[in-house]
């Protein structure tokens, strides 16, 4: 599936706007794309698995509160940013 | 970075170097690196002289650590920063690496990281990476210890200072802005309060086991067994056989007092030390007391204190934070600060006149010399 990457964590995706992940749910997607490009979920995801403030994610146009979510391979991700703050 | 004796600083928006060479009057700067980050620490590796590291965060992103073993050319993020065990008793996450101290020069490789919520990491992989030193953190009395779920100040309270022993790797101190200083004899296995003498000006027992509120503490390289701190209630001093801080703010002047944060030692004599006061008066504005910056030094242990302001502004309003002050090793020893303001301020005589070598950056968090090879 394609996964939106904010320009903050572009810096892991060689600054490509678009990747692809695998996975049956949103937790599973982010352990690939960890996979892919090592230390970018800790960065959005605390130790506990959850998600940072500041940092929200779409399933498609829904914001995702469960990383258990099931997604489908025609999903969207989207990892947003909330650049507040000076 | 260059292989000059230099300053690695630390700022709310990324780090610099500075440079000057053996003269250390003409500076030369290259940065920002990480620009956008925050840059709470950056330290060299005194025992190899090439590696970097660098506590960093962003306002939005997780902490992490990012390492570079050529100087600064090349960067590399640690593959497993400081994190707490998943599925953690307490449910912790680390908010921010605040704190970076090399191990001993005995045990290359090894690392020690302070953060918040107050928690002690040790990398034994030069900082690639990082476990939960559970001795600390897993400590039966860590909830009271820290204060734990109750921390008050704005960014959360943080576990900083953490010294090695140069005689024994396995002798460690730390200090707990919400709860004291610690020792361990055993490698960070066990721990132990260390503030006995130290008073908490404000409270109904003034002088509790733990508690207090220690901004810096540092334990004299030539005299490993003399710890000095500038507490939040003052500044102290203790010989470790006594086992007693003694109140060597008591000798400074009444009007300027001894809170601040940042103390600094000299390398070579254990009878001196910096220290930057600020105004704790009424709510606390941590600015130089009626705003006129100073540095005070002892030379005697803290018997006696001497203003010196040679070169500062008369009025400005800033701050010093505490891993913001730092000296070299030459001789004279040369004595640098970085302010809230943005301003590198420097000494080649041991404090008797300073010098602005920067100024404009963003909100120093620390300074830090260095010696690479």
């Amino acid at each position: 599936m394609n996964v939106r990457i904010p320009t903050p964590l572009r810096s892991y995706t060689a600054q490509q706007a678009v990747v692809t992940a695998d996975g049956d749910t949103v937790d599973a997607v982010l352990a690939d794309l960890d996979a892919r490009y090592p230390g970018i979920r800790f960065r959005m995801i605390d130790e506990q698995n959850r998600i940072r403030p500041h940092m929200k994610v779409f399933l498609n146009d829904e914001a995702v509160r469960d990383l258990a979510t099931a997604v489908a391979p025609t999903d969207d991700l989207t990892i947003v940013q909330a650049l507040s703050g000076g | 970075m260059t292989d000059t004796p230099s300053l690695l600083v630390g700022t709310r928006k990324g780090a610099w170097v500075f440079s000057a060479g053996a003269s250390r009057t003409s500076w030369t700067s290259e940065g920002p690196a990480f620009l956008g980050h925050i840059a709470q620490h950056l330290v060299l590796d005194p025992r190899d002289r090439r590696t970097l590291l660098l506590a960093a965060a962003t306002g939005h992103l997780g902490p992490t650590v990012f390492r570079s073993e050529d100087l600064g050319r090349t960067w590399k993020e640690a593959t497993l920063p400081p994190a707490f065990p998943t599925g953690d008793r307490l449910e912790r996450a680390v908010r921010r690496v605040f704190w970076l101290s090399p191990g001993h020069e005995s045990e290359p490789g090894v690392w020690y990281a302070g953060c918040t919520p107050q928690a002690l990491f040790r990398s034994d992989d030069g900082g690639d990476t990082w476990s939960s030193v559970r001795g600390f953190n897993d400590h039966p009395m860590y909830e009271t210890w820290c204060e734990w779920q109750e921390e008050q100040t704005p960014d959360g309270s943080m576990l900083h200072s953490v010294i090695v022993d140069p005689r024994d790797p396995r002798h460690l101190y730390l200090g707990l802005s919400s709860g004291g200083v610690f020792e361990s004899t055993d490698a960070g296995a066990d721990w132990a309060p260390l503030n006995a003498g130290c008073e908490i000006v404000f409270a109904p027992v003034p002088e509790p086991e733990y508690g207090h509120d220690p901004h810096c503490v540092r334990a004299h390289p030539q005299l490993p067994d003399r710890l000095y701190q500038q507490n939040h209630c003052g500044i102290y001093r203790m010989e470790r056989g006594d086992g007693r801080w003694v109140r060597i703010g008591d000798n400074m002047p009444r009007d300027v007092g001894d809170v601040g944060f940042p103390i600094e030692l000299h390398p070579r004599d254990p009878d001196t030390a910096w220290v930057f006061p600020m105004d704790g008066t009424d709510v606390w504005p941590r600015t130089s007391p009626d705003g006129r910056p100073a540095v005070f030094v002892t030379r005697d242990g803290g018997t006696s204190w001497t203003r010196q302001s040679g070169g500062l502004p008369e009025r400005a309003w800033y701050t010093v934070k505490r891993q913001a002050m730092t000296t070299d090793d030459g001789d004279p020893i040369g004595v640098y600060f970085g302010t809230t303001s943005g301003e590198l301020w420097a000494s080649i005589d041991e404090g008797e006149q300073w010098r602005c070598i920067a100024q404009h950056l963003p909100e120093i968090y620390s300074v830090e010399f260095a010696e690479p090879a």
